[in-house]
């Protein structure tokens, strides 16, 4: 994925403007950033549900957003909603989103028990819990094992044993190249290996996360 | 992309079955209009023009209710990311939608247009039906196609129960004409009206034109 001069508007307050970075297949870039800092403007331009308006995005091959259906479909995207309806079961969500990326039903019951929910898989999503429909939504964003992983919080919601129950679909353990998008600046660095620092829509750092020290990412929220 | 739309259409087939938010609304709307018409035209039954009117301006407008209510799941539950991060066609979901619509419209027409004829309609409405019923599916699909177009559009919008019927209203107006003109002879007894193939015609001319407008631009409708 490589990122270069990315500019992102809406109207004419600018949300992201100048955002440089080049990531590696299998790698981890951590974006940090306070409240309204672009981050989840940048998720949603490289999951190509955002045009770009200015710069240059290449993500998986296809230069965004004239080559956007070469991404479509090969992104996993985790963002604040789960994209989920709450009147539809578990199960009958992962089969809708199993139609639409042509994967086999049989991924569908592999998925519930990957996210510990096989049990409650034919309940209505409203009926679930916050941490519930969490895991499902990260069924719903692996079904189709996607190579870019674009994860908003991911693990929001989560109790610690639940979120350790996901590692190997959204961890570092899945192999996938990731964009992480956190609030947890310690746990964010730490599975890392390039960290992204945002400061009002304009790139404040783009650096190894190992040579980033916790206080100067802090720096972004003070 | 018929399977897609076909997975769109079942999802959303199931939810309306749950909710119950869109055809009970309609119809509970249309049953109300009929017996308003009923009291407040003060007479015992009606037949031509004034029947034809009566049935079509009312369809119509509770079809609006159906339109507001189109994409409001997708709206309200992140559908659309959901399905634009999918390597689809992105018709499909306009397909799809239309396809609900005409559901939902025909699903209305059986409980409303009996209602009509018990409530309102002086003349045999059994005679009329043999053809009423094709003008009926006609009209649906003109306005299921134009429907799940204006409810893509208006999506997005705040006013969204404002800009359903001031888009949806004036695009119709043909289609009102047409199907009300060819209704107009079979409410008045009259089954063998000479007219009635030409506003046949220019129903399904309505219907070809705006399939064809859908489908061209839908796409860009759900673009950023």
């Amino acid at each position: 994925m490589e990122l270069d001069g990315l500019e992102r508007r809406y109207g004419d307050r600018v949300a992201l403007s100048g955002v440089v970075a080049q990531i590696e297949q299998g790698a981890t870039l951590v974006v940090l950033g306070a409240n309204g800092a672009g981050k989840t403007t940048l998720l949603r331009v490289l999951a190509t549900l955002l045009r770009p308006h200015g710069g240059v995005a290449r993500v998986l091959g296809g230069e965004l957003p004239r080559e956007a259906w070469k991404v479509r479909g090969r992104v996993g995207f985790l963002g604040h909603d789960p994209l989920l309806y709450r009147e539809l079961t578990g199960r009958e969500n992962l089969r809708y989103h199993a139609e639409l990326h042509g994967v086999a039903r049989e991924r569908v019951d592999e998925r519930l028990a990957a996210v510990g929910l096989e049990r409650r898989a034919d309940e209505p999503v409203r009926d679930l819990s916050k941490g519930m429909v969490q895991r499902l939504a990260v069924a719903r964003a692996t079904l189709h094992d996607p190579e870019l992983l674009l994860l908003d919080e991911p693990r929001a919601n989560l109790d610690p044993a639940a979120a350790e129950h996901l590692e190997p679909l959204i961890g570092r353990a899945s192999g996938r190249t990731r964009v992480l998008v956190t609030h947890d600046v310690e746990g964010g660095l730490a599975e890392a290996d390039l960290a992204l620092g945002l400061r009002g829509g304009k790139q404040a750092f783009c650096r190894p996360a190992r040579e980033l020290t916790i206080a100067e990412a802090r720096g972004l929220y003070s | 992309m018929i399977r897609t739309a076909r997975a769109i259409l079942r999802k959303d087939l199931a939810i309306e079955l749950r909710t119950k938010e869109s055809v009970p609304a309609m119809t509970l709307f249309t049953v109300t209009v009929f017996v308003l018409f009923h009291f407040g035209l003060d007479r015992d039954s009606l037949d031509g023009e004034l029947a034809s009117g009566v049935l079509w301006v009312t369809l119509l407008l509770a079809a609006v209710i159906g339109v507001t209510r189109l994409f409001a799941t997708e709206r309200e539950q992140g559908g659309i990311d959901g399905l634009l991060l999918a390597p689809v066609d992105r018709t499909a979901l306009w397909l799809a939608k239309a396809t609900a619509m005409f559901v939902y419209l025909t699903a209305l027409e059986l409980v409303a247009v009996p209602t009509f004829g018990v409530l309102l309609l002086g003349p045999d409405l059994f005679a009329a039906l043999p053809v009423l019923v094709p003008i009926l599916l006609a009209a649906n699909i003109g306005l299921s196609a134009i429907g799940a177009l204006v409810s893509a559009l208006a999506a997005e919008t705040r006013a969204r129960e404002l800009i359903v019927p001031l888009l949806l209203l004036p695009l119709v107006v043909p289609l009102l004409i047409a199907a009300a003109s060819a209704t107009e002879p079979l409410l008045r007894g009259d089954q063998a009206a000479e007219d009635l193939g030409r506003w046949l015609g220019l129903l399904s001319l309505y219907d070809v034109v705006f399939v064809l407008i859908a489908v061209a631009v839908f796409d860009f409708l759900l673009d950023d």
